[in-house]
């Protein structure tokens, strides 16, 4: 959507890319938040701008393979996870703890994803311009 | 609101979007169609196809940007670009596309 990047560039005058990243902490049913937090990012998205996610605590189950929300009659929203990387974003990161605590690995997921430490995900926080939290 | 062919009764918003996906039929995107002012052709068709095995696929009605470049990937640059498709659906392709395909209005769409 260059149009939309247009408009993004003449308002601030610099056309300047920060570095945004989503931090997702929640389970994916429950409340509304993991599925607005990836409608934000797919919004973002159309603004060319560096856009990173992260999943940590219970925000990892939003990734897990073979969801089925029959049961609580709610939309299984996980395949568009798997959209994102038609939408050029492609950075998706996992902190290690919040995976092994729920016995899960990287197989579990249903999207390729970075997996790192607390203290490499500190550092690659406090080299964000923004971060939001869903 | 709704629209009704041959007494089957589709559901619409207050934009038009169908509101159940499974109603979905050939006579409807007809009709949506003509309300658009798109005369539909087999390139239109191909191009309704298209998202709709995208949304099955993903859940979402893909952005403008991400249409183009699957179908330049699915039917080749000739179609993937904004000319092309703007020229089958002047009022932008997401938008008009998706009513027609009876999806909802796309996500990042602004």
């Amino acid at each position: 959507m260059s149009e939309a990047a247009g408009d993004f560039d003449d308002e601030d005058g610099s056309g300047t890319i920060k570095k945004f990243m989503f931090l997702n902490r929640k389970a994916p049913y429950g409340t509304v938040y993991a599925l607005e937090g990836l409608e934000v990012v797919l919004i973002t998205a159309a603004f060319d701008q560096d856009v990173s996610m992260v999943f940590m605590d219970d925000g990892v189950y939003q990734l897990v393979k073979g969801q089925n929300t029959k049961a609580i009659a709610m939309k299984n929203f996980s395949p568009t996870y798997r959209a994102l990387d038609g939408y050029d974003i492609e950075k998706l990161y996992v902190e290690r703890d919040s995976l092994e605590m729920r016995g899960l690995s990287e197989d579990d997921l249903l999207v390729p994803v970075e997996v790192l430490s607390s203290a490499e995900m500190q550092v690659l926080m406090s080299d964000q311009d923004v971060v939001i939290a869903f | 609101m709704a629209i009704e062919i041959n007494g089957k009764t589709y559901d619409t918003d207050e934009e038009g979007y169908l509101t159940d996906l499974s109603q979905w039929d050939e006579d409807v995107a007809k009709v949506l169609a003509a309300e658009e002012k798109v005369e539909m052709t087999d390139n239109h068709w191909e191009v309704i196809n298209f998202l709709r095995e995208y949304y099955n696929e993903f859940q979402i009605a893909p952005a403008v940007r991400v249409l183009t470049k699957a179908i330049g990937k699915k039917l080749g640059p000739d179609k993937g670009n904004n000319k092309y498709l703007y020229e089958l659906f002047p009022y932008g392709p997401a938008k008009q596309a998706c009513k027609i395909g009876g999806l909802p209005k796309p996500t990042g769409c602004i």
